[in-house]
């Protein structure tokens, strides 16, 4: 390795299935990425946002479930990106299940007062990934910095 | 952490100044202030996202309830978001055609109501 090449750092959190912890995993997470060479404000807020989607699912799989187990998340911190995995040990769903919104203009819009998560993550992050099976789900969650979004 | 919320009156506007994070925890708790101001009577409800510094899916749904309890009560409801992160989240997700969005609670008030069929 040389001198000028950023480590790669990791943090791993294990949380109850409780709402109140999701607040914890968006700063450490952030905080994390924040640390990151040529990260930006942007995206970090990005990050923010999909992780919260992630973490939110999966404590809600666990309460759907009735699982007592915890809420696992990894964050890696590289020159070129960071990831986070969102491990839950819920029923798991079907990703590609999820509808298409329905146009702002229409009044069909306003049904939709959930189901925007998924998309939001997709949105936000460069890679997203979500195995989902019946003992669980994982979601692999990408954001590039922006070195490395400037050379792909 | 725990949402703020402090409601107030602005002509026929009820205004609700919120500060904190609009997620799984404060989406909830902004839901029952609204549920609380609607049963005294509002239909025109402004939100002064201001002090609002997060907001996810969760969030967004409370305020696509809102707006839509706002609307069966013959009123609406608007948004102040001066803030480019948080204001993002709606424009990502084409809520920026649903809602009045203004910078301050005046110009939300004056601004003409989104076109919408019932």
């Amino acid at each position: 390795m040389s001198e000028d090449t950023f480590p790669t750092g990791r943090v791993e959190l294990e949380i109850p299935a409780r709402t109140e912890f999701v607040s914890l995993v968006r700063l450490v997470v952030a905080s994390a990425a924040e640390i990151g060479p040529d990260m930006s404000v942007d995206r970090v807020e990005d990050l923010r946002v999909a992780v919260s989607e992630a973490t939110t699912n999966a404590i809600e799989a666990h309460n759907e479930s009735g699982s007592n187990e915890r809420v696992g998340v990894q964050c890696s911190v590289s020159e070129d990106e960071v990831v986070v995995m969102i491990h839950d040990q819920g029923h798991g769903f079907d990703p590609g299940g999820i509808e298409a919104l329905p146009s702002p203009d229409s009044p069909e819009r306003l049904r939709y007062e959930s189901g925007l998560g998924v998309f939001l993550m997709q949105a936000l992050a460069d890679e997203s990934e979500i195995m989902s099976g019946p003992t669980g789900t994982d979601v692999r969650l990408v954001v590039y910095s922006s070195k490395r979004a400037s050379t792909d | 952490m725990q949402l703020v919320v402090h409601t107030h009156l602005v002509d026929s506007w009820t205004v609700l100044i919120v500060a904190g994070e609009l997620d799984v925890v404060g989406g909830p708790e902004l839901r029952q202030h609204v549920m609380t101001a609607t049963q005294a009577g509002a239909s025109n409800l402004v939100f002064d996202l201001t002090g609002v510094d997060f907001i996810d899916s969760f969030g967004l749904g409370v305020l696509v309830g809102a707006l839509k309890r706002a609307r069966m009560l013959d009123g609406d409801l608007r948004l102040v978001i001066p803030e480019r992160r948080v204001r993002r989240v709606l424009e990502m997700c084409d809520l920026d055609r649903v809602f009045v969005i203004a910078d301050t609670v005046e110009i939300a008030i004056e601004a003409q109501p989104v076109a919408w069929s019932k």
